[in-house]
């Protein structure tokens, strides 16, 4: 899917804006504005996510990790060190790609998923790290303190302030992305997802791409991190856990995984599942999780943004 | 009480490392079996052990049965298990990729363990050790009578396996699998049974390591995706579709986690098998006995 319309993309931002107004004259929904940030910064790391599983057809299971990164970085540099936020951001950021290059260079070089295994031994280090390093992350108990966000003297302090901040990174995240898409990089990557084989011997450099494609999931990951701890001015490690990783899966799954509205829909359905409509099942939610995995890769390969192909294809028979 | 030295200090973490390691072994060859026939990466594999484990301790403490008879209704009970991911997890994807199947096995894992956690709930649970506590003095080293279980049923999984592919016809037939799918159900091999078999053989491996380190190191609900991931380094560090290689990575990843946790920081005892994962990954990725050769015709 190379062509991405812009007319869906105005109608999303349009959606985006009036949402908070909308959500405020009915009073069950009220709270959607401050559930819509969490799910707006999940969006960020489904969008790299979705990139590099539909397009580079790699896993990460790690992703957990660079978001912790971002947070944490975040979270030290400003309540113990008294830094600007912003600068924060961009040190998370920088440091997520150094760190996903290491990683990634050897095991994306390598043919076949090695990346998944990679990325998931990474992220569990990263996780022990974070329960561990007790004197700079404050152990399994986490981190509070953290400061909320300000420019120029406007505090984010509100919700709405904060999900039009968060939408409005998505929003540039996502139009970037498409951009790629839609360039010969995006080109690149589909001759990539489609045959390697092929891709190479038309002379795409087939592992710098997915390394390039994997950095920038890492640095959205990190930059929703930064806006996540900034956000609820307290982290703790059980937040970035493995699960975690594989929520973000089951969203790109769920969306799917060959269009970049995927990450968008997915992330959205599943944060709204877990912040709100899956209380009911308690502990067992997991199943629940599972079992949509499991549905979706069976039954719906291409996600519910491949439903609309599917309908149409009933209606040509 | 005698005076510990470093020697039977050392000797003790060296035991226990090859006892744990015992356990990621048989992880490992499970992994493998999987892998060898279908290409798969079995992310449920860890919780066949859990499975395992727990199951017996449902039979054999819960429900009375003795060990002898709670053993194999076990092993049997989780083998059904294997048998159904297959036919309801792997063989109905349409369009079956790599990713796509792995992905499949990544939603059963997170299934079997939320299952788990219904049936069992969260505590640990322990099991009592098959030939009695009374720990045995070996050169220093206090070492438990399970532990020669557990290593035990290492050897005999492997003698048995080795057997199996070596001297019958169905495991030659898998291993024919392994070498070209192809190729061997066009000498009339019938691949899809080849794939039921070979995730049935490998909950049945799992099943058998769960139910021997449950008296050593309890079981619960959660414990399967850290022994899939541990083992799975083991395979690596072995290479990828070896068994004997998935034999001696389990016994070294073992070691150097109990060297590690018990002379570095035991707080990073995860931390040490999975930083050699991400080492051999980088720097011999077709690991210890490796076949290069197999790895280029592999989509892995």
């Amino acid at each position: 899917m190379l062509r991405i319309a812009k007319l869906p993309i105005a109608v999303f931002a349009l959606f985006i804006i009036i949402f908070p107004w909308i959500a405020h004259q009915i009073p069950t929904i009220e709270h959607y504005p401050d559930i819509m940030v969490f799910a707006g910064i999940y969006c960020l790391i489904t969008i790299g996510l979705s990139l590099l599983m539909g397009y580079a057809g790699q896993i990460s299971l790690g992703q957990a990790a660079f978001f912790g990164i971002g947070a944490y970085i975040s979270g030290i540099l400003t309540a113990n060190y008294g830094m600007n936020a912003w600068a924060c951001m961009v040190i998370g950021m920088a440091v997520a790609a150094a760190v996903a290059a290491l990683v990634g260079t050897p095991s994306l070089k390598l043919k076949g998923h090695y990346l998944a295994m990679a990325t998931l031994a990474f992220g569990i280090i990263i996780f022990i790290i974070f329960n561990e390093e007790i004197e700079w992350t404050g152990g399994p108990d986490g981190m509070s303190g953290i400061p909320g966000l300000s420019l120029l003297g406007f505090e984010f302090d509100s919700v709405e302030s904060y999900y039009y901040l968060v939408w409005g990174f998505v929003l540039v995240a996502f139009i970037f992305t498409v951009n790629v898409i839609q360039s010969g990089t995006g080109r690149a990557l589909r001759a990539i997802h489609a045959s390697e084989p092929a891709a190479s011997a038309m002379g795409v450099d087939v592992s710098k791409f997915k390394i390039i494609i994997f950095v920038y999931s890492a640095v959205l990951g990190s930059l929703a991190g930064s806006l996540y701890a900034h956000y609820l001015n307290f982290i703790n490690p059980s937040t970035f856990d493995l699960f975690f990783s594989i929520k973000l899966l089951i969203m790109i799954a769920l969306g799917g995984m060959h269009n970049i509205w995927g990450a968008i829909i997915g992330a959205c359905l599943i944060t709204f599942l877990s912040y709100e409509w899956l209380h009911y099942f308690e502990e067992f939610e997991v199943i629940v999780y599972g079992a949509i995995l499991l549905f979706v890769t069976v039954l719906l390969p291409d996600g519910l943004a491949g439903v609309p192909g599917i309908v149409k294809g009933w209606f040509r028979r | 009480m005698e005076k510990i030295t470093l020697a039977s200090q050392l000797l003790q973490y060296l035991i226990t490392g090859l006892t744990v390691g015992s356990v990621y072994a048989m992880v490992a060859v499970g992994f493998n079996i999987i892998y060898n026939v279908t290409e798969i990466i079995n992310f449920a594999q860890g919780e066949f052990v859990m499975l395992g484990g727990l199951t017996m301790v449902s039979l054999h403490v819960a429900m009375g049965l003795p060990i002898i008879l709670a053993f194999p209704v076990t092993i049997v009970l989780v083998t059904v298990i294997g048998i159904l991911i297959d036919r309801f997890a792997i063989c109905p994807i349409r369009r079956p990729s790599v990713l796509t199947l792995i992905i499949a096995t990544i939603a059963v894992s997170i299934i079997i363990k939320g299952t788990a956690s219904f049936i069992w709930g969260k505590n640990p649970f322990d099991l009592p050790a098959f030939s009695g506590r009374n720990p045995i003095n070996i050169l220093g080293a206090v070492v438990q009578p399970q532990y020669f279980w557990v290593i035990g049923f290492l050897v005999i999984t492997a003698i048995a396996l080795s057997i199996f592919f070596d001297r019958t016809i169905i495991g030659k037939a898998m291993r024919a699998c392994a070498d070209n799918a192809n190729a061997a159900s066009l000498v009339g091999i019938n691949v899809k049974k080849m794939i039921l078999l070979s995730f049935a053989l490998s909950a049945a491996i799992g099943a058998v390591a769960g139910i021997a380190i449950t008296p050593i190191s309890l079981m619960e609900y959660d414990r399967g995706a850290m022994l899939a991931v541990k083992g799975f380094g083991a395979v690596i560090l072995g290479g990828l579709g070896s068994f004997p290689g998935a034999i001696l990575g389990g016994l070294i990843i073992g070691s150097i986690e109990s060297f590690g946790a018990g002379l570095v920081h035991s707080g990073y005892k995860d931390a040490f098998a999975l930083i050699v994962l991400l080492v051999i990954l980088f720097f011999k990725p077709s690991g210890l006995l490796g076949n290069i050769e197999i790895s280029r015709i592999k989509r892995f």
